[in-house]
């Protein structure tokens, strides 16, 4: 064998096992999306799941998928604005720890050469990993981290598709203007927090909102998550009366409210739990009994049979074998958005991907997810973010709220136990 | 009628305190050792009642008294094969030996059990009684019963058998016990066993009105603890009136001042309780 017919032969390998031998007409450069998140440690489980969910996202967008028609760049093969490029996601695990996501935001624009960036699930690390974009200049998709200071610093490159928690409370006295137009009186409403960054940052979003929006707070009850005895908390509420509570709690201590509030006979007409506790695994078995009609919120919904998320969802527990979660399918939804901004932008260069993504505005038609829209404000938070209300319905949670999404019908006053 | 609620809520979680924490008195307040991993014990008493309940079904006469006997076990174990050998050691071995154990427990239990909560299925405890508008936690009354009767017959035991008299015995001088024919290590190995046990049913009735995770005994150890200092050292009634008075005010202060404030007043009050009587409510000076 000649020197050249190896070098050929190696190459040929090489093209076949990069997957560039196949087409005729000339193929563009791949667009290359560089992702962190938590793949070991803590919250592993939920980086592995936004992983799966990312791989489904990326055969919708690189395959062509004429039955999901309704989501840009689905019925194509690859950016069509591009040549028909496919997007190449390269995956680090940054472990939760904000000072390896910042390290391995250098990497991937240094070494990697990525054109956009995505990430990174705890707040903490989208905190640290955006301010390197930032510096170097690289677009940042923020795929679902929560915490408000993430954006709001001034910065050009970061955007953010998740809602956060000052969307949740509008989600939240939007449905109860639609309650009071349907003749259910909501006079007063009380919140439940417990009292960390978290409670306390969505409790004073929906008490602000709340003021706002002219429904009275009749009262904050701020406690700690690690109590063992909520007794004087329901006492509390039973004398005020609210007519809604929200919840913002962990795990033990909203299976304790619910257990509680039956020991203590006291049921309000509503209570609506802020995710986290509510959407426990263990919460239903521990309450399902006693806690009938409580509500909760998700921006995600499988839908309809024959629905374009019902179809989403059926490729992602062929993958995974369970159904796609509210987080894994809100990254979805943010590399969704990205990769329709740079499609726009029809270049891979980082300030026409920026430019692109800044005017982005996307329908609710044209989303998998139960927000009004995807259309960034000066800050890079997504102002149309917003969330379903689910209710727990016998021994899982249906969907309730908006009207025009629901699969099943509210149920007002919630039962409770007296079922 | 609220305010009878509070007070009866309070009490109600005061017996429960107390009985957490009667092992507790047994071990610390009688033989003078500190053992951290107590609130551990009650979390082992949890899984095991979930554990046959799963297993085997059963109502909370069959859980509570095999999670009381598990447990009884354990604690014999780990006498024998841990306290026996660090009580020739230095005060500061015993101590670093059952925090270490608590810890040893805890991950064991989240490697085993994994980080989830976890509750009892509803049993014949589930319920509430309605006495005219004051409510009741079917739960709650019998922990509250259950409580009582312990100390009443750790009592009983101290104070009015030969058992009892052995245990005194050993505490205050194990060399001057052997000499008048007691063998230390049995008396001691079943002292842990007591008190392992009572952990035990503790943690069973718990278990019928609380989520838990393995890290539950973190909790529920620092009130026990506070229990047996507030009731005074050697005396198993005194941890009984301090359970009762800790929830009546936990509920008090919770409901008149604002939840956040109530573990100020506990702690406060605790403080003063130790400075004007260092020996605790009913310990002898």
């Amino acid at each position: 064998m000649t020197r050249s017919s190896v070098l050929l032969a190696v190459c040929g390998v090489a093209a076949a096992m990069f997957g560039f031998a196949a087409p005729a007409a000339r193929t563009a450069e791949p667009v290359r999306i560089g992702i962190m998140w938590p793949l070991t440690g803590n919250a592993a489980a939920a980086g592995q799941a936004s992983k799966a969910a990312v791989e489904v996202a990326l055969d919708i967008i690189n395959n062509a998928h004429p039955e999901l028609a309704n989501l840009p760049l689905a019925a194509t093969t690859g950016l069509p604005n591009l040549g028909g490029a496919k997007i190449e996601v390269t995956l680090v695990d940054h472990q939760g720890d904000p000072s390896m996501a910042q390290q391995l935001t250098t990497r991937l624009v240094t070494q990697d050469k990525v054109n956009a960036l995505m990430g990174a699930y705890q707040s903490s690390c989208s905190f640290t990993a955006t301010a390197v974009a930032e510096r170097y200049g690289v677009p940042f998709m923020v795929g679902e981290s929560a915490a408000l200071n993430i954006t709001g610093r001034g910065f050009k490159w970061v955007f953010r598709g998740t809602p956060i928690a000052s969307d949740y409370a509008r989600t939240y006295m939007r449905f109860f203007a639609d309650l009071k137009k349907q003749g259910r009186k909501i006079d007063s409403i009380a919140v439940v927090n417990e009292n960390t960054d978290y409670g306390t940052s969505v409790g004073d979003a929906i008490e602000a909102e709340a003021k706002q929006t002219g429904v009275p707070v009749a009262i904050r009850i701020p406690y700690s998550a690690s109590s063992t005895d909520v007794s004087a908390q329901v006492l509390q509420l039973k004398q005020k009366q609210p007519d809604v509570v929200i919840f913002i709690s962990y795990t033990a201590d909203s299976i304790l409210y619910m257990k509680t509030m039956r020991n203590l006979d006291y049921r309000p007409p509503m209570v609506i739990g802020d995710d986290t506790g509510f959407s426990d695994p263990s919460f239903i078995p521990a309450v399902s009994d006693v806690a009938q009609g409580a509500m909760n919120r998700s921006a995600w919904d499988i839908g309809k049979p024959g629905s374009t998320t019902y179809k989403i969802n059926e490729m992602y527990k062929a993958k995974t074998g369970r159904d796609l979660d509210d987080t894994s399918a809100r990254n979805m939804q943010s590399l969704f958005a990205l990769a329709d901004a740079i499609n726009r932008a029809g270049s891979t260069d980082p300030e026409k991907i920026r430019d692109a993504l800044a005017k982005t505005d996307l329908k609710p038609d044209q989303l998998m997810m139960g927000y009004q829209g995807v259309k960034f404000d000066e800050t890079g938070q997504n102002i149309l973010a917003a969330t379903y209300l689910i209710q727990l319905q016998g021994k899982q949670y249906q969907l309730v709220w908006p009207e025009t999404a629901a699969n099943a019908k509210l149920q007002w006053p919630m039962a409770g136990w007296t079922q | 009628m609220v305010i009878m609620q509070v007070i009866v809520g309070g009490l109600l979680l005061g017996a429960i305190y107390a009985l957490f924490s009667s092992g507790l008195t047994l071990i610390w307040g009688m033989m003078n050792f500190i053992n951290f991993a107590h609130g551990e014990f009650v979390m082992l008493g949890m899984y095991v009642a979930l554990l046959v309940v799963v297993g085997i079904g059963g109502g909370p006469a069959v859980f509570g008294i095999a999670a009381a006997g598990a447990l009884f076990a354990l604690g014999v174990v780990i006498y024998a094969f841990l306290i026996r050998h660090v009580l020739r050691g230095p005060m500061i071995a015993q101590i670093l030996s059952t925090f270490g154990l608590a810890l040893l427990l805890r991950y064991a239990a989240f490697w085993f059990f994994s980080a989830n909560f976890v509750s009892l299925p509803g049993n014949a405890l589930s319920g509430t009684i309605d006495l005219g508008g004051i409510f009741l936690p079917v739960a709650q009354v019998v922990a509250g019963s259950v409580a009582i009767v312990l100390t009443l017959l750790l009592q009983f035991l101290l104070t009015r058998t030969l058992i009892g008299s052995m245990l005194l015995a050993v505490a205050e001088d194990p060399d001057a016990a052997t000499l008048m024919g007691i063998r230390p290590d049995r008396i001691q190995a079943l002292a842990w066993g007591l008190s392992a046990g009572a952990a035990g049913i503790a943690g069973a009735l718990l278990a019928t009105a609380y989520p838990w995770s393995p890290s539950v005994g973190e909790t529920f150890g620092l009130i026990a603890f506070v229990v047996v200092a507030f009731g005074g050292f050697g005396s198993v009634l005194g941890s009984l009136y301090a359970g009762l008075i800790i929830g009546l005010i936990q509920a008090a202060s919770g409901f008149w001042l604002g939840v956040i404030y109530k573990d100020v007043v506990v702690y406060a009050l605790f403080v003063a309780l130790l400075w004007l009587r260092p020996q605790g409510l009913m310990g002898k000076a």
